[in-house]
């Protein structure tokens, strides 16, 4: 019988959500880490029982905590994040040139083949790697110093790396985001990095079609394919289909196309899910009403999905992290809010249920498929 | 032997409960006192103070003996009170956020 462990970062704890394969009755542990910020918690693709999580302090800095049983203990692994070289500046708010300096780990993402290999995504941006389980860390540094590092500059939440991809057809290719920077990718393991950003229009820039500096707030692909990439950017829903090459907008009949969400359904590629977010200035649903929307063909054309879902005086906002989607047949979709709900649908987003009401704010919510 | 309080959450993250005791062989300092808690406890490396520039972490105080020892050099020598262990060396976090 599979089984489903639904891992919540939020902004006071870890939770772990467990449910058979019917995803009706859960049960909650947590809160890990009770009272720091938990910015990711993600499982290991090959070892479901490792799990890694970030876990972040105002007053106390940075700690990476590992599990080796799921989730039921942890130990604290290595947390020195040490820039390679001179780390330099990048740009500041108000344009001036700002000293890079390390202030937390957004993303955790875990090699698809090595359970001691994982990714963090750090804030400033940065790419770091572990082959010891998290014991060590190591900047892939030509991500930072292929030539536009200088010119990033941080969004309103900081200069955080939020978004790595790693191809599963393709052991060499990485792609990540950074907001405000945009998207890069890396063709060589991680050694060397380009901008992937052509396509992409922001009018809060100067130049809007700049190489760099646009607000990618995430990115998804299935993995059967994965050179087909989606995008929520600050503003307009985005794909590619040449692994980032030029990006062409598919927001189509959204109600607003800003948001922080995407992620593709389990078994069908061209099948999206995205959370329209009213606007930059008012970061909740449009009207009160939480509606996830789904695409069946890939973007433009979209479909609201509400039954089981809020739809009156609901003004919670869904982060870039939150929301994850399982491998099981009829695939289940799951997303986090602001207001401590996590929401789950089993059928792939057609009925909704929470399956906890009053968390802290959720930061992130990432799904494991166990067998 | 120096006698030293934590705060709740680096009680937690060391898994100790109440005051920790920690040997420093040399002088006594808030440098040298802050290498045998992190020798002793790894698991607080960098919640108190940079691993890297080893500055002080911005919302951690260190008080003993009613000062707060937080501003002069960390390799000055500490009240002879805490060298003794007659005195608690207190590691504080600041009383702010939501």
């Amino acid at each position: 019988m599979s089984k489903v462990r639904v891992l919540v970062g939020t902004k006071k704890g870890a939770f772990v959500l467990e449910s058979d394969g019917k995803r009706e009755k859960w049960d909650v542990s947590g809160p890990h880490f009770a009272g720091w910020e938990m910015y990711h918690v993600k499982g290991s693709p090959v070892d479901p029982n490792r799990l890694y999580a970030s876990q972040t302090s105002g007053w106390f800095g940075q700690v990476i905590q590992r599990s080796d049983d799921g989730g039921k203990t942890w130990q604290p692994v290595g947390n020195k994040f040490a820039y390679d070289g001179v780390p330099g500046t990048h740009m500041w708010y108000d344009g001036t040139p700002h000293p890079w300096e390390f202030k937390r780990v957004w993303h955790l993402e875990p090699s698809l083949t090595d359970p001691d290999t994982v990714y963090a995504g750090v804030e400033d941006a940065a790419l770091f790697r572990s082959t010891d389980g998290g014991m060590n860390w190591v900047e892939l540094s030509g991500l930072r110093t292929h030539g536009t590092g200088s010119q990033w500059q941080p969004g309103a939440g900081g200069m955080g790396l939020h978004t790595i991809l790693l191809d599963p057809l393709n052991s060499q290719r990485i792609y990540i985001a950074i907001s405000a920077a945009g998207a890069f990718r890396s063709d060589d393991g991680g050694e060397t990095w380009r901008p992937i950003n052509r396509g992409l229009r922001s009018e809060h820039m100067p130049d809007p079609d700049a190489p760099v500096g646009h607000c990618v707030h995430r990115i998804a692909l299935h993995g059967s394919r994965p050179d087909v990439l989606f995008m929520q950017k600050h503003w307009d829903v985005m794909r590619s289909d040449d692994a980032g090459d030029s990006w062409h907008e598919v927001s189509g009949n959204l109600p607003t196309d800003f948001g922080f969400v995407i992620d593709v359904h389990a078994h069908e590629p061209e099948t999206i899910y995205v959370v329209p977010i009213k606007s930059d200035s008012e970061h909740f649903p449009i009207d009160g009403q939480l509606r996830v929307y789904r695409s069946r063909t890939g973007g433009n054309e979209w479909e609201p999905l509400t039954k089981g879902l809020p739809q009156s005086n609901c003004y919670v906002n869904v982060l870039r992290d939150a929301m994850a989607i399982d491998s099981l047949d009829s695939c289940g979709v799951y997303f986090g809010t602001t207001g401590g709900q996590v929401y789950a649908s089993a059928d792939a987003g057609d009925n909704w249920a929470p399956i906890v009401h009053d968390l802290p704010a959720v930061y992130s919510v990432e799904v494991q498929t166990l067998q | 032997m120096i006698r030293v309080l934590l705060p709740q959450h680096l009680r937690t993250l060391a898994r100790v409960t109440g005051e920790v005791q920690v040997e420093v062989e040399d002088r006594v300092t808030v440098s040298s006192v802050l290498d045998a808690i992190e020798a002793k406890y790894p698991a607080l490396r960098g919640t108190m103070r940079d691993q890297t520039t080893r500055q002080r972490r911005p919302f951690v105080r260190f008080f003993a003996c009613e000062e707060d020892l937080s501003y002069g050099s960390a390799d000055e020598p500490l009240p002879e009170a805490v060298a003794s262990g007659a005195e608690l060396f207190l590691v504080v976090g600041a009383i702010a956020g939501g």
